[in-house]
């Protein structure tokens, strides 16, 4: 304790806490309830890909989102620029 | 109609016992006949936060498995006629518990006139704390201001929505309620501790009641006797806004703001 500790700007961790269980709390409820498959599905999806493009590991998403009365299986795969065959 | 209330929260520690104790201890105090089951297999700790760890004979299991009646497990409370205790096992048997068996005993307890059976649930989300959610009709979950009971509560949260009977069966939602404990008002106004108006935003869920931080819950747990009881203590009574709000009741929040103090009880202590 200093006498000049009213000078220190107060530092509101509360803040940063709410912040960032908004931010899991969003993700876990997205993926709450998606079929347990995902992710495997993601991992295979993510080798086969990468037998001819050489892809980062967060380059395919795979999400279950709802179409009025449908599941939809939505993939995603975004290839690095100027693709280059594997192993060429 | 008995009403089924779970006492859930995901985390442990957070004190869902001192709850069920203190929500089954007032709702018997408002003259309902309750029963309060500890789901937690294993690590019986109901019986003593209610005082009555000496008494049981028979417990939850026992009655599951056909050894003991309802009648000779269920132990009646020494300060209140209406309230009842069943205790849980000391097995280690995690499969002690089976659906068909709880279901039979809670019906039991229904028909055997009780208005309310609080069902105070093992923290995780294993068996014990799916079946203690199950048939529930409304869930009390416990929350500490703190990010790791924070996010636990949302996961029990969609296990209510999707994981109970009721939504099995699409015969509408189990009503969930905060009770928001170990809440520090002067942490709170330091910027340290997330704000009740912070937890409701995060879980999207509004709060039955607010338990300030207080020495009075070890001293009740100590003595065997649910916090409730003690009507000087600010828990005790905030317990009893919980449960007046629980059967309908409107009551303004307390113990949930810094109390300001006066420029004499600054210069002189107090």
């Amino acid at each position: 304790m200093s006498i000049f500790d009213f000078l220190k700007p107060k530092k509101n961790t509360a803040q940063t806490a709410k912040n960032r269980l908004q931010i899991i709390i969003a993700q876990e409820r997205s993926s709450q309830g998606a079929p347990d498959y995902l992710p495997l599905l993601r991992r295979e999806i993510l080798e086969v890909i990468r037998k001819y493009v050489p892809v980062d590991a967060d380059a395919v998403k795979v999400d279950v989102v709802k179409d009025g009365e449908h599941d939809v299986l939505d993939i995603s795969v975004s290839l690095p620029e100027r693709a280059a065959p594997a192993g060429a | 109609m008995a009403e089924i209330i779970v006492v859930t929260s995901g985390k442990g520690g957070v004190g869902k016992t001192t709850s069920s104790a203190s929500i089954a201890t007032g709702l018997a105090r408002r003259g309902k006949k309750v029963a309060v089951i500890d789901f937690d297999v294993g690590l019986r700790n109901l019986d003593l936060i209610m005082g009555c760890e000496r008494r049981v004979v028979y417990d939850f299991v026992n009655v599951i498995h056909g050894e003991a009646s309802l009648k000779q497990a269920l132990i009646k409370d020494k300060r209140y006629d209406s309230l009842y205790v069943l205790a849980a096992s000391q097995t280690r048997d995690k499969d002690a518990l089976t659906k068909e068996g709880v279901e039979k005993v809670l019906k039991d307890l229904a028909d055997d006139g009780f208005d309310y059976i609080v069902c105070d649930s093992p923290a995780g989300i294993e068996k014990g704390a799916f079946l203690a959610m199950y048939f529930a009709d409304k869930a009390v979950v416990v929350v500490n201001p703190e990010v790791s009971s924070v996010r636990d509560s949302d996961r029990i949260l969609g296990l209510l929505a999707s994981k109970t009977r009721r939504a099995e069966q699409s015969d509408g939602d189990v009503t969930a309620y905060l009770l928001l404990t170990r809440y520090s008002p002067q942490r709170v106004e330091n910027g340290e501790m997330l704000s009740i108006a912070d937890v409701e935003e995060v879980l999207g869920l509004k709060t039955l009641g607010v338990i300030p931080e207080s020495g009075d819950v070890l001293n009740a747990s100590n003595k065997g006797e649910p916090v409730i009881m003690d009507a000087e203590s600010h828990a005790g009574q905030a317990y009893d806004d919980a449960v007046a709000r629980l059967m309908g009741e409107e009551r303004p929040m307390r113990f949930t703001q810094l109390e300001k103090k006066g420029f004499f009880s600054k210069l002189f202590g107090g």
